[in-house]
């Protein structure tokens, strides 16, 4: 036990004393949730709506005012044809253009309905369509706050409620896909690189030579970064909790005993390629490539994997941060139990046993 | 006759096809200075490290420090030191926190530790550098107290393995200095050298041509069997009908 406490504070010296690795190690995850809360967005705000206004009449001039006084909209220019519609589109800023006929108010007040047009820059689907729903939603309230009589356009209204994310944040989303990313690189790249290091500067050997028994070196290589990591998965939860109004539904105990799952499973990924491995570099590309690619790609975080083919589908289901996002998903957003989630836990156990298992066979015969 | 702490009896290890070390016989007293050459590739190192349970042998049986190659691997390990070629502190660790390390992972207690290294810097005139970085101390010095960490447990015998590769000539004295002295208390030394002058300062030498040894001896008989002024001659007369390259 002395010998590896020993050995744990060596480590933790490694750490402390590399700029770099402090700052992969306590930079990212804040720089990481200042992009994704921040710069990078999903939400589509001040886009630029073009109105041809035919009716001019007062019902049609509140409208364009509930538009603009919404966030999502910036009116960027009346006109006055739908040539001029189309020639701005086509110098490419306008999004949406809205075309109100010219009965709109006499039709609202007499007939109790009436149409308008919605023009769409579908080059882009998905904010096209987002786009329209905000329209949608929009003209509903206006109906709604000044002509409580009026008729729906259509007879069945689908009473829409948007669970654990009313207001369709990214942050539900991009909070757990952090944190899958953040434990994913800190935990495989920096174990695998700390322990070729030794290999590459011959220090391994001398470790190997002494009575220290060699798992033993492995599993305290490995130990701080569990520490660290627990530290990171407390910051990337503040941040979230204080920074971005993201509360934590579920369990927060359980939320860690997971987190701590995946990090021994991300460990045990970052031992077998340094067994695998003998200089830095090649550990560094393989983490990078190897493992942070297909986090990236098939955790379901950034892209559906409901919609790829089903040969990515079924090779998603390797990869461990898709499990551990689905589980800090359930926990963090939708409050679910550890009873909902018992076939993510038993994956990651399944990969981490097999990872671990052939990383300890691959180490005994380097050591014959 | 003294106590033989290392003895190998055909001691081999195959590597497919390739006999990297070739039933190599030899027996290594207490406190005696055993120089092990041989040209890069001749199987030194292999033989090197299954005597200090890195490796297990294919063929052959040998005791270090009265323990069996391939079932006490861990009792020799509680025995040796060693010191690798290639240089083995941290260098982003200070030199007290070296000898801490070492110390701790030897399953020194603490107090025994703080003696240790209190004498050690003193004996090494470390005073000023013991709180600095390795990284800033000359390659001879970090030499030396590598060299000193090796011993740090008081091992039976210490391994080293081409200990002074790149370090100048008076620094390598020095070091064969502490060799002495640490010969002197009775620990075996077991040494690896490209450098023929060096050989001359050992007790007995033994050299490796293509897996086997060729030539076993102290310094003086081996000059005389191959009729050679120096130790330079007798190598290159062996190391010459060598058919492994590097």
């Amino acid at each position: 036990m002395k010998q590896f406490l020993s050995f744990v504070r060596k480590e933790f010296y490694h750490v402390l004393r590399d700029r770099k690795t402090l700052f992969i190690l306590f930079g990212m995850p804040v720089v990481q949730i200042l992009i994704f809360g921040f710069a990078l967005s999903n939400e589509v705000k001040n886009s630029k709506l073009l109105v041809f206004n035919q009716a001019q009449d007062e019902a049609s001039a509140k409208l364009i005012n509930e538009l603009e006084v919404s966030n999502y909209f910036e009116i960027e220019k009346v006109v006055g044809s739908y040539s001029e519609i189309h020639q701005t589109f086509k110098q490419g800023d306008i999004r949406l253009a809205l075309v109100i006929p010219a009965n709109f108010g006499s039709d609202l007040a007499h007939q109790n309905k009436a149409s308008l047009q919605l023009i769409n820059d579908a080059s882009d689907p998905n904010t096209a369509t987002t786009l329209n729903n905000y329209v949608n939603i929009i003209v509903q309230d206006f109906l709604a706050q000044n002509y409580p009589s009026a008729k729906s356009p259509i007879a069945i209204l689908p009473q829409t409620r948007m669970l654990y994310n009313p207001q369709l944040q990214g942050a539900p989303n991009f909070v757990p896909g952090v944190m899958a990313m953040i434990l994913m690189l800190i935990c495989v790249m920096m174990t695998a690189v700390s322990i070729v290091r030794e290999k590459e500067n011959g220090t391994m050997e001398v470790l190997l030579v002494s009575p220290f028994k060699p798992i033993l070196v492995i599993l305290s290589k490995a130990f701080p970064y569990l520490l660290l990591s627990l530290v990171n998965v407390t910051s990337i939860l503040l941040l979230s909790v204080y920074l971005l109004d993201l509360p934590i539904q579920g369990n927060i105990f359980m939320l860690y005993a997971v987190s701590t799952l995946f990090i021994i499973t991300c460990l045990s990924i970052g031992i077998l390629i340094s067994v695998l491995t003998n200089s830095q570099q090649v550990a560094m590309l393989i983490s990078l490539m190897g493992m942070m690619l297909p986090a990236l790609l098939f955790s379901g975080f950034m892209f559906p994997i409901e919609n790829m083919p089903l040969p990515l589908q079924v090779i998603s289901n390797i990869v461990p941060s898709k499990w551990y996002y689905i589980m800090v998903k359930g926990i963090m957003i939708k409050g679910l139990g550890i009873s909902s989630l018992l076939k993510e836990t038993g994956v990651l156990v399944f990969i981490t046993t097999v990872v671990l298992i052939i990383s300890i066979k691959k180490f005994k015969i380097r050591l014959a | 006759m003294k106590e033989q702490v290392i003895i190998a009896d055909k001691l081999s290890k195959r590597f497919g096809q390739f006999m990297a070390t070739n039933q190599i016989s030899f027996s290594v007293s207490a406190g005696e200075i055993f120089g092990f050459l041989g040209a890069n590739g001749a199987g030194k190192t292999t033989a090197m490290r299954m005597l200090c349970g890195l490796s297990i042998p294919s063929e052959g049986s040998a005791s270090v420090a009265g323990f069996d190659v391939y079932t006490q691997t861990e009792e020799i390990k509680k025995n040796i030191g060693y010191m690798s070629q290639r240089f083995s502190l941290y260098e982003d660790l200070t030199v007290l926190e070296n000898i801490r390390f070492f110390g701790g992972i030897y399953g020194l207690s603490d107090l025994q530790i703080k003696e240790k290294s209190d004498a050690l810097i003193q004996q090494l005139g470390l005073e000023k550098e013991a709180k600095k970085l390795v990284a800033a101390l000359p390659l001879g010095w970090r030499q030396k107290l590598s060299f000193s960490v090796a011993i740090l447990h008081d091992p039976k015998i210490v391994f080293l393995d081409e200990p002074t590769g790149g370090v100048d000539p008076l620094t390598r004295r020095q070091f064969w200095d502490m060799i002495y002295a640490a010969a002197d208390r009775g620990v075996t030394i077991f040494v690896t050298t490209h450098y023929m002058d060096e050989a001359e300062y050992c007790d007995r030498i033994s050299i490796m041509v293509d897996g086997k040894i060729d030539a076993m001896g102290t310094p003086a008989e081996l000059k005389k069997q191959f009729d050679a002024q120096n130790m330079d001659e007798v190598f290159y007369q062996l190391a010459r009908g060598a058919k492994r390259k590097e």
